[in-house]
């Protein structure tokens, strides 16, 4: 009995105590490693989906409250003027969620670049959504506020060969990407206008 | 045998260095040695969760309860790892990327089960520190001779440490005509080039 004791008071002790230690350390290092994951994954994408644009949209960025969630927004100004957003939103990929940066002018409500940023895709099939700029580049011009399809489910966007599941996560990302910019745009906006003075 | 604090540093460098003598803990030392700077990486963050968790069940190994030790290694060792990844994370991401799964799976590396067991849980701190030491020093710089063979002859490079900027390490050492074989940089390269290593370990003896 005695011994019972002990193994359960010793094993309860260690795991409250890592658990105690591992929590404050993700606390203190959430920040820094957010800081990383935008210089090296996320940013990455946003360089390249708003390319050419005057300022640093890293630098520039803000979010805005969606209910529990809060989203990033990334701007970047064209001659001049703050008018184009970059946001991340998700789609469920073949291995996981593939995270999918897009780029909306909010002039005209078109999509001026996509980039997938976070997969767990299968190499060489799936994750060549990440790197073959052929398969991104069909959803520039593209209007945000219709949903998004690969051709095989009647729709404008010609999926990667072998990665039919993973097309349509993009294509799925792409579509909650509408849908969460529909919702905020007025927010996007009034926070634009902030940009621009 | 005596125990001396030399002795049980020096033992993980040669005579029981980890993959190579023990042949323990080959998942990592196969899968992500295709770079010299991966090796060490991956060693590096093996040899800090060695370290830390030998002193910790060592120092605990009087309030350890006999039965449920395994338990408390793992809970130990896992802590570690987990430390290792959010630092990894935090200050080494692109190293963070290019091990991806492997740093989680630290936790099961029987290199440090096996230590936890077979020495820390049976000796003093001291002793336990010396031996961590040594097994990640060994595991370190065997991880990285592995590295240096396949990146040499895989992609005629040596890299050992990648910053945002500039690469630090050897590019094209034979030459910019040398046509690397990629084979040695995918999985069957990794277990030929350690079929090798462990042949010329033998040869050479202790």
């Amino acid at each position: 009995m005695r011994e019972m004791i002990t193994m359960v008071v010793v094993l309860t002790v260690l795991s409250t105590f890592s658990g105690g230690v591992l929590a404050s350390l993700k606390n203190a290092t959430a920040a820094r490693i957010e800081v990383q994951q935008l210089k090296f994954v996320k940013g990455p994408a946003i360089k390249i989906i708003l390319k050419g644009a005057s300022n640093d949209p890293i630098a520039d960025r803000f979010t805005i409250k969606d209910g529990d969630t809060e989203r990033k927004f990334f701007v970047g100004k064209f001659d001049g003027k703050a008018n184009t957003v970059a946001f991340e939103s998700y789609g469920k990929g073949y291995g996981g969620d593939v995270g999918l940066m897009v780029g909306v002018n909010i002039e005209d409500d078109t999509i001026v670049g996509v980039g997938v940023t976070t997969h767990m895709e299968t190499p060489g099939l799936g994750a060549t959504a990440k790197t073959n700029p052929d398969f991104t580049s069909q959803f520039k011009g593209l209007s945000i506020k219709e949903a998004l399809k690969i051709t095989k489910d009647g729709g404008k966007v010609n999926a990667l060969s072998g990665a039919t599941i993973t097309s349509r996560a993009v294509c799925v990302a792409a579509t909650g990407a509408g849908n969460i910019y529909r919702k905020l745009k007025p927010q996007l906006v009034e926070k634009l206008k902030e940009f621009n003075q | 045998m005596t125990k001396t604090l030399t002795h049980e540093f020096v033992k993980g460098l040669w005579k029981e260095v980890p993959p190579l003598r023990l042949v323990l803990g080959l998942c990592p030392t196969l899968a992500v040695t295709k770079t010299v700077e991966n090796g060490i990486g991956m060693g590096v963050a093996t040899a800090f969760v060695l370290v830390c968790s030998n002193i910790l069940v060592s120092a605990l190994r009087n309030i350890i309860p006999h039965q449920v030790r395994i338990a408390c290694f793992i809970i130990i060792i896992a802590a570690f790892v987990t430390v290792a990844e959010l630092l990894m994370q935090a200050y080494t991401y692109p190293l963070f990327l290019s091990l991806g799964i492997f740093i989680p799976l630290i936790v099961v590396n029987c290199v440090i089960l096996g230590r936890a067991e077979a020495f820390a849980y049976k000796n003093g701190v001291m002793l336990s520190l010396a031996d961590g030491l040594g097994m990640g020093v060994g595991f370190t710089l065997s991880l990285a001779a592995l590295g240096a063979v396949r990146e040499l002859l895989g992609a005629n490079n040596l890299t050992i440490w990648t910053t945002t900027t500039s690469v630090i390490g050897l590019q094209e050492i034979f030459g910019p005509s040398f046509q690397p074989f990629t084979f040695m940089v995918e999985a069957p390269g990794a277990f030929v080039s350690l079929g090798l290593l462990l042949c010329l370990m033998n040869l050479v003896g202790d």
